[in-house]
């Protein structure tokens, strides 16, 4: 049995009909052909399916899309505007902050979430934020310093 | 080859209304879904397969925090169901009275998903390794369980009937946990617990609540969890410390009570002679900040 849910996705409205099992993650990459947001650990522990639901991150492997029905998602591919990366985005870029690049998604979509609540966060502050989020080349340090980039330059330019 | 996890098929049904839940939760096999961080990694598991969801997200009359009596105390604190671990952890009200719930939201799971699981779902979910149902029995809470015909109250350590179970019953909804607040200062609180890294269950923990009289125990509540300790409360130490002096040699004592009446299960995460040694160590740390706590 399937049910219509419709999704504001980076200010889009889509509607699909899908089982009210479906993950959040798979409606997005599968449904919308949105595979920025990465279907990682499938356990709640990694993080890379970290997209916005009203405005607060969550790791999309675990909310139903049913869940997500009338509301609003942002993704990775909203941070880039107007064909300008987000200071996040160049951060990753000016600090090598990706290696595999698998994590980074999510990773990026949780830094613009502390940086947009704490414009200049200590560097715990950042570990604390990504904590429930896993870097599996272990890249942590440049991440870190991807964010505080960021940090900068977004302060510097508002 | 790739291997999802799906969860079995299931019906969902939002509610509009505590009294709409009510009426959905009246059907057989039918689960509450609030922040789902507990439930829905169950039912891709397969370890829960409920006909029919309902989510309560949309009540907002279940979301908050807040004082109810004097601001100099002797009233309670109402936690609606559907308050955020990540909103315990922001509450000033919350941690001004009772900083044990600060020490344990700070390392309860990880800060994304205390965005969304709920106070009331980790009570619910019944995990034998939850934080809060020690730290509420340790506070000694009172549950509030809406059903059909009003409201019931149930001690927080008369709430779980075993792991993964408690005492709601069909057409029944968690709606509210009430803390009592003493009236007068010389109360204070702390939670302490070990855990693998970051985000992960419990190996032991620890919360202590205690009422002093000068340097007089007062009340005394400890909660553990992770350690098969029944209710989540260690009564045996409690009952030693109700009326001694708030002194290290007596928390010592009590601790190693506490160790010893648990009932820790060896497993992955370490064998029983290390949690018992974990559950006094703990128990100790724990009083002792809540003592210093109650006296500044």
């Amino acid at each position: 049995m399937t049910m219509r849910v419709a999704v504001t996705v980076n200010g889009t409205e889509y509607a699909r009909d899908v089982e009210p099992r479906l993950l959040l993650i798979h409606f997005l990459r599968d449904e919308l052909g949105l595979t920025g947001s990465h279907w990682g650990c499938d356990t709640s522990n990694c993080g890379s399916c970290v997209v916005w639901l009203d405005a607060k991150p969550v790791k999309a492997c675990t909310v139903l899309a049913a869940m997500a029905d009338g509301r609003s998602v942002r993704t990775v591919e909203d941070l880039e505007r107007d064909g300008r990366l987000d200071p996040v985005q160049e951060g990753f870029v000016e600090c090598h902050g990706l290696q595999c690049g698998f994590c980074t998604p999510g990773m990026m979509m949780t830094a613009r979430w502390l940086l947009d609540r704490n414009p200049d966060p200590s560097e715990a502050e950042i570990r604390e934020a990504i904590s429930g989020q896993i870097c599996r080349c272990t890249g942590y340090e440049n991440i870190v310093r991807s964010v505080r980039w960021a940090a900068k330059k977004f302060r510097d330019t508002s | 080859m790739h291997y999802m996890q799906v969860p079995s098929h299931v019906e969902y049904e939002r509610a509009t209304s505590v009294e709409h839940a009510l009426s959905l939760l009246s059907r057989p096999d039918t689960r509450v879904l609030a922040g789902g961080h507990s439930l829905i990694p169950m039912m891709k598991l397969r370890l829960a397969q409920p006909e029919m969801l309902v989510d309560i997200n949309g009540l907002a009359e279940l979301d908050y925090i807040r004082l109810d009596g004097g601001a100099s105390g002797g009233g309670q604190l109402r936690i609606g169901a559907l308050a955020r671990h990540a909103d315990l952890l922001d509450s000033a009200v919350a941690g001004e009275h009772f900083p044990i719930f600060h020490d344990a939201e700070r390392v309860v799971a990880d800060p994304v998903v205390r965005l969304w699981g709920t106070v009331g779902g980790s009570l619910c979910q019944a995990d034998p390794s939850e934080d809060l149902s020690a730290v509420f029995a340790a506070a000694r809470a009172t549950a509030v369980i809406r059903g059909p015909d009003g409201d019931r109250l149930v001690p927080v350590r008369e709430f779980h009937l075993g792991p993964y179970e408690t005492v709601i019953g069909r057409g029944e909804l968690l709606a509210e946990v009430r803390v009592p607040v003493p009236a007068h200062r010389g109360t204070g609180s702390a939670y302490e617990k070990v855990a693998r890294r970051v985000g992960d269950w419990s190996v032991a923990a620890a919360g202590a609540v205690l009422r002093l009289d000068k340097h007089t125990i007062k009340e005394a509540g400890i909660g553990l969890t992770a350690v098969a300790a029944e209710h989540f409360v260690a009564a045996e130490a409690e009952d030693f410390l109700r009326g001694k002096p708030a002194t290290e040699e007596n928390f010592t004592a009590a601790a190693k009570i506490a160790a010893e009446h648990c009932h820790p299960v060896p497993d992955q995460r370490g064998p029983e002679d290390y949690k018992r040694h974990l559950v006094a160590e703990l128990t100790a740390r724990a009083l002792r900040r809540a003592a210093a706590r109650a006296t500044t």
